[in-house]
């Protein structure tokens, strides 16, 4: 190996005065800048596993867990039953950007500024996109479910039973449900109202019970995860605008360098997408 | 990225993203199958449901990385070098996830002491 690399003249000046440990070339064939976004994600990637692993013990941790189709199932429009389709079109949105962050840096490696500047800024429509989404998200979660990092209004039935319904002496029975359904406890003048219900099965049978809140560290989790996952797009988007700014006005043209520049924000911008991934599995999908 | 050309390479994301797109909506109909939704009355063992997700968005994952990021070709050292540390993180999975049905047993026995005798020696 060491023969194959002296017998280049060049090579074998470079080895002479000090070898790569002098500086000059690049490891792995990568420029500096773009090898240490790799690392940066690499320790971006542990912290959010960080998370999503506390996610899965907390979760392990407790008899019973927030349905997610049932917690997840509301869209704009006043639709609600719709399980998962709200997060699905998030999901897709955050794709749609990946692809047109693809197509930027492609344009960028031919040197086409007009084609690089058109996709990062299709880029950064899709990621205010996704951040609105997250935004009406949260906003019906906290304002209409009254979740917080606090307090977590889903619990789930441990039991089989049938609600009770009316109140006073004209109680009448109700909707069923069945053991692992999740319910929703709403409130009225600013307290929770919980239901009250009879045990049909098992050995409680027949005693009345009222729904519990369900686990507290739902919320704090759902809350705190997607929080740093959508921090992440919002401050992918401020340097997306800054690269694009610096990509229309020429800077790159000069660094002759095929919009490195535009290659690392498009790094940062896939991870972004790939938590995505695994944000979506962990808590939606599973 | 500079053995090919501009056109395969736009190809390339084009086929790329359509994969990704499939699988996200394969996922998504699965779970609303496993769980009930879409046939009433149908439902899947839920270990089966939690391994076909994880595999399918793991290779998600790869497509993002190897695709998108140009992992594919980047040299071999540089690859190892990011790629390898995340492997620590299969033991934390196993680990905490386990560590945390720990604690759901033994919050369970707390609240349900299991009623141990002690017989007496004469």
């Amino acid at each position: 190996m060491a023969s194959d690399t002296l017998t280049h003249d060049h090579d074998l000046a470079h080895a002479q005065d000090g070898g790569s440990w002098k500086g000059g070339s690049e490891p792995f064939k990568a420029s500096y800048g773009k090898l240490m976004m790799w690392y940066f994600l690499l320790s971006d990637a542990f912290t959010f596993s960080g998370f999503l692993i506390a996610y899965g013990a907390l979760r392990f941790s407790v008899p019973t867990w927030p349905v997610p189709d049932f917690v997840f199932s509301t869209f704009p429009g006043g639709l609600h039953h719709k399980p998962l389709l709200f997060v699905t079109v998030m999901t897709f949105i955050l794709l749609a950007s990946s692809f047109t962050m693809v197509r930027a840096v492609q344009e960028g490696h031919r040197e086409n500024k007009n084609g690089v500047v058109f996709w990062m800024l299709l880029t950064i429509v899709g990621g205010l996109a996704f951040l609105g989404c997250q935004a009406w998200e949260w906003t019906t979660l906290m304002g209409e479910e009254h979740m917080s990092i606090t307090t977590n209004p889903f619990g789930t039935h441990t039991e089989n039973g049938v609600y009770m319904m009316g109140d006073g002496h004209d109680i009448k029975e109700g909707d069923t449900f069945t053991a692992g359904q999740s319910y929703l406890i709403h409130q009225h003048d600013g307290k929770f109202a919980p239901l009250q219900y009879k045990v049909t099965e098992g050995p409680d049978a027949g005693i009345v019970k009222e729904q519990q809140l369900g686990p507290k560290a739902f919320g704090a989790l759902f809350f705190f995860i997607t929080g740093f996952h959508g921090f992440h797009v919002l401050s992918g988007v401020a340097f997306l605008l800054i690269i694009c700014l610096n990509a229309a006005t020429g800077l790159y043209v000069k660094r002759k360098n095929g919009y490195e520049m535009v290659e690392k924000i498009g790094l940062y911008w896939h991870f972004v997408d790939l938590v995505w991934v695994f944000v979506f599995l962990c808590f939606y999908l599973l | 990225m500079s053995h090919i050309t501009y056109e395969e390479s736009k190809g390339l994301a084009t086929k790329t993203i359509l994969v990704l797109a499939v699988i996200t909506v394969g996922e998504v109909l699965f779970a609303l199958l496993g769980k009930g939704y879409l046939v009433s009355g149908f439902h899947l063992p839920h270990i089966l449901m939690g391994g076909v997700m994880i595999i399918l968005s793991a290779y998600k994952a790869y497509l993002i990385i190897y695709e998108f990021m140009h992992m594919k070709y980047e040299v071999p050292g540089l690859v190892k070098t990011v790629l390898f540390p995340t492997l620590l993180l299969v033991w934390a999975v196993i680990a905490f996830l386990a560590e945390g049905n720990y604690w759901n047993t033994s919050r369970a026995n707390v609240k349900n002491p299991v009623k141990t005798e002690v017989v007496k020696g004469h």
